[in-house]
């Protein structure tokens, strides 16, 4: 069964039992709902039925014991006592915890007292009420656990029909291509028997089959081929080996001679006695006249069979298997492809100076080698998130059970992939996200109904790529954000100035201020202030950035982006003077050319108008206090950052730029305009440009926006 | 071509769900309500196999694959017969007739379809 399957399935148990704890104790403040009995029973049978066919055995037959008196009590035989629901919620715990470590007792009391419990209660209430129908009493669904059916086992079966089988109407041609169907499967058809020509009978059988065949079916399976057929011919099946993937490699193959003693085709002492004369053994024993030689082939086909079968399993082995290797060798390669990316940038450049075409042939060859290398290299570090999602379910189940509230969380995307680092530093922040979606986002039941919401609040998950990021979306339909509690605790902390129009967006941004509050009351999940200024600096450092929507009594929107890899990204290489930097490519939406004319247009203001769109820009020559003047015609790159443009002003665009990030050493630590460097083809270095905090540290400069 | 194949039943329930599994697994159906009226059926045209009740009125299930089975044409041809649990001995009887194989009834569409591909290959 596939493991993905198994996993829905568990987690929809999960589910259905965290429901069954809900309304067991309902049920016992009103044991006489009709629809919350319905509810228990079928929770009971449907774990009964996809825990069967999802393999777990023990559960489908505990559950079994379980709906059979939950079906009493619907029918009005067994009334809800207060000992039923407790051993009910026993049974619960019981079968989650048979969930969490399949084929391993579960803590507490035994699963077969419970089930003895459950028992005594039905027969208690069946005594009781002696006058009521009494169902056909259950059969247990208890069955001893099949056979591990991915055991493959090696038969050699010995076939020879009675002459007169066809007299039966049977055709062996379909029975043994039933065999095949079973397994791999080798048949040697023994010819010895046929008569000479006037003394055959066209309507008799003469021959007689050796099969090695390799099933995981089982002998019952291959018992099944001759039901028809059994009482007109000898048949002999006999396991020769267990499953050949147990077997070790080195492990020898059985000699000739061992087979055809297995198959009484010949004793032991024959074969001892032929071994004495140093010959092919087959060979030997065919000549002293104790087998045919079509015995000894047979026996050959059954050797080269195992041989085959063994390899095969090997072979699927190794196919199959996957390689665990540990991360470190995984960063040590991704640093040698960003190495071996900043070489092939000074390959091209030196082979584009020399101008030979045999070298740019080659250049650009390796040029092409050298991407593919690293999208792949990069995507062996990639990991989808699901996982980090699936423990999100939990949390929220936990933490909504310990507030009161109900709460269903829904997925999307959780086969999107991001760069391992960058999945491993966002579960913390996620996290605390999720705790305050649960805690102080979603509505108790009550309040949520008295409000014309359904009482189970949804929190909403989803990822999914857009270009070079992947963008992560925290979605409750809560209370949302109390917009002027918080303005009103900024002012108060100095963070903003009353009576003034603040942005909506500027407003929720507060709250990623340290020590910033404005819970009256401090739950012992969250609202201590702490937490998401961590969480805005840990995406800040993971080079995403993070943003709040809400709508007040419509829920909150927390949006991530992130990018998809620390490591290496597409930039565009910009110049000014004779200084090199690079600005993400992903974030980079046109170049214009600005010239003095514009520049006289705008009255100094740095503002330029694309296309009648007014385009704030900074002038990274500023930025950046390089000397000199600037050229004629100076390049905008127009960046769109969380739906604002922001255009940067260089002298010369040069091109797009396969960055490998290197980080600053210690002595630039506290330079916040730059996020890190990149080595260039000529081996000069660029500083890689943060767009985000230039136009954070422009805004803030100009008092605007 | 599709294969033809008779079945012979005096209950014309079980002809009808024996004959409407067959033709919808693509098999042609030829029906008989005893083993007489199957005997006159099988006139040289091609059947490719039998199924047949045991018991039924003029000529009882064994009689029939006697019979077939002494009838040049259809010597070799699969002869399936229904029986019950509690007929092991007339099962056995049949075998010795000629009988290929045998369906314990009640049985469900998928199984029959399943022994005729087994027989019939």
């Amino acid at each position: 069964m596939n493991d993905k399957h198994v996993e829905v399935f568990r987690e929809e148990a999960y589910e259905l039992l965290s429901d069954l704890e809900g309304s067991l104790l309902e049920l016992e403040e009103a044991p006489e709902d009709a629809d919350l009995i319905g509810k228990v029973f079928r929770v009971m049978h449907t774990i009964k039925g996809s825990g069967a066919m999802f393999g777990f055995d023990d559960i489908a037959a505990f559950t079994h014991e379980i709906e059979n008196v939950y079906d009493r009590v619907r029918s009005g035989q067994i009334l809800v006592s207060k000992q039923l629901i407790s051993l009910t919620l026993e049974a619960r715990d019981a079968i989650k915890s048979m969930l969490d470590s399949p084929g391993e007792a579960p803590p507490g009391r035994a699963v077969e007292e419970i089930v003895a419990a459950f028992k005594h209660i039905g027969t208690a209430e069946r005594e009781g009420t002696e006058s009521l129908p009494v169902g056909p009493s259950p059969s247990v669904g208890v069955s001893p656990s099949p056979p591990d059916e991915t055991d493959s086992i090696t038969y050699r079966i010995r076939f020879k029909p009675a002459p007169g089988i066809f007299l039966t109407g049977t055709n062996l041609l379909p029975l043994l291509d039933e065999l095949r169907e079973l397994g791999d499967c080798v048949m040697t058809a023994h010819f010895n028997q046929v008569p000479d020509l006037d003394a055959i009978d066209a309507e008799h059988c003469y021959l007689w089959w050796d099969i090695v065949l390799t099933t995981d079916r089982g002998i019952d399976a291959i018992k099944n081929v001759f039901i028809f057929v059994e009482d007109q011919a000898e048949i002999s099946i006999q396991p020769v080996e267990r499953d050949s993937r147990l077997i070790l490699p080195g492990s020898t193959y059985k000699r000739i001679g061992e087979i055809l003693v297995e198959r009484g085709d010949a004793s032991h002492e024959d074969v001892q006695q032929a071994l004495k004369e140093k010959k092919y053994i087959g060979q030997m024993l065919v000549e002293k006249g104790i087998v045919t030689p079509e015995k000894v082939e047979s026996a050959l086909v059954e050797q080269q069979h195992l041989r085959k079968i063994r390899e095969k399993a090997q072979s699927k082995e190794e196919s199959i298997s996957s390689l665990r290797v540990s991360s470190e060798k995984l960063d040590i390669l991704v640093n040698l492809v960003g190495e071996l990316v900043t070489a092939q940038a000074r390959l091209t450049q030196a082979a584009s100076v020399l101008a030979n075409n045999d070298l740019t042939s080659i250049a650009e060859e390796i040029e092409s080698l050298t991407a593919e290398l690293r999208d792949n290299t990069l995507s062996i570090r990639m990991l989808p998130i699901g996982s980090t999602f699936a423990r999100f379910k939990r949390l929220i189940r936990d933490l909504s059970a310990e507030l009161g509230k109900e709460i269903e969380m829904n997925t999307e995307g959780a086969e999107t992939e991001l760069d391992k680092t960058v999945i491993e530093k966002l579960n913390d922040p996620l996290v605390h996200l999720i705790r305050n979606c649960v805690d102080h986002g979603i509505e108790t039941p009550d309040e949520r109904s008295s409000l014309g919401k359904p009482r189970t609040g949804a929190i909403h998950l989803s990822a999914l790529h857009s270009g070079a990021h992947v963008v992560i979306e925290i979605k409750d339909d809560g209370k949302g954000l109390d917009r002027e509690a918080i303005l009103s605790k900024a002012i108060e902390k100095g963070l903003a100035v009353p009576g003034g129009e603040v942005h909506d967006r500027d407003v929720f941004n507060f709250i990623f201020t340290a020590g910033f509050s404005t819970a009256k009351q401090v739950t012992n999940i969250s609202g201590r202030g702490v937490g998401m200024d961590v969480v805005k600096k840990t995406i800040d450092a993971l080079g995403g950035s993070i943003e709040i929507a809400s709508e007040p009594g419509r829920g909150t929107t927390v949006t991530i982006q992130l990018p998809l890899t620390l490591a290496i990204v597409d930039g565009l290489l910009v110049r000014i003077a004779d200084a090199h930097f690079v600005l993400p490519l992903s974030i980079v939406e046109e170049c214009v050319e600005l010239t003095r004319e514009d520049v006289n247009k705008a009255h100094g203001r740095n503002m330029a108008n694309i296309r009648g769109e007014i385009v704030p820009y900074i002038k990274l020559r500023d930025e950046f206090r390089i000397p000199g003047g600037s050229p004629p015609i100076e390049q905008i790159v127009v960046t769109g950052v969380s739906g604002e443009r922001v255009g940067f002003v260089v002298d010369d665009v040069v091109g797009e730029h396969q960055t490998v990030i290197k980080n600053l050493g210690k002595v630039y630590r506290n330079s916040d305009t730059v996020s890190g460097a990149t080595i260039l083809g000529d081996g000069s270095v660029a500083l890689i440009v943060d767009a985000l905090k230039l136009i954070g540290n422009a805004q803030s400069r100009e008092g605007i926006l | 071509m599709a294969k033809r194949i008779m079945t012979v039943d005096d209950s014309a329930s079980i002809r009808q769900m024996v004959g409407f599994t067959l033709r919808q697994a693509g098999y042609d159906v030829v029906e008989a309500a005893d083993g007489k009226d199957a005997l006159s059926k099988l006139d040289g045209s091609p059947v490719h196999m039998v199924i047949t009740d045991l018991n039924m009125p003029n000529l009882d299930g064994i009689g029939l694959i006697k019979s077939v089975r002494s009838h040049a044409s259809y010597k070799f041809i699969p002869i399936v017969m229904l029986t019950t649990e509690s007929q092991e001995s007339k099962k056995l009887e049949g075998k010795q007739a000629g009988a290929t194989g045998w369906i314990v009834k009640p049985f469900k569409a998928e199984q029959l379809v399943a022994i005729t591909k087994k027989v019939l290959g």
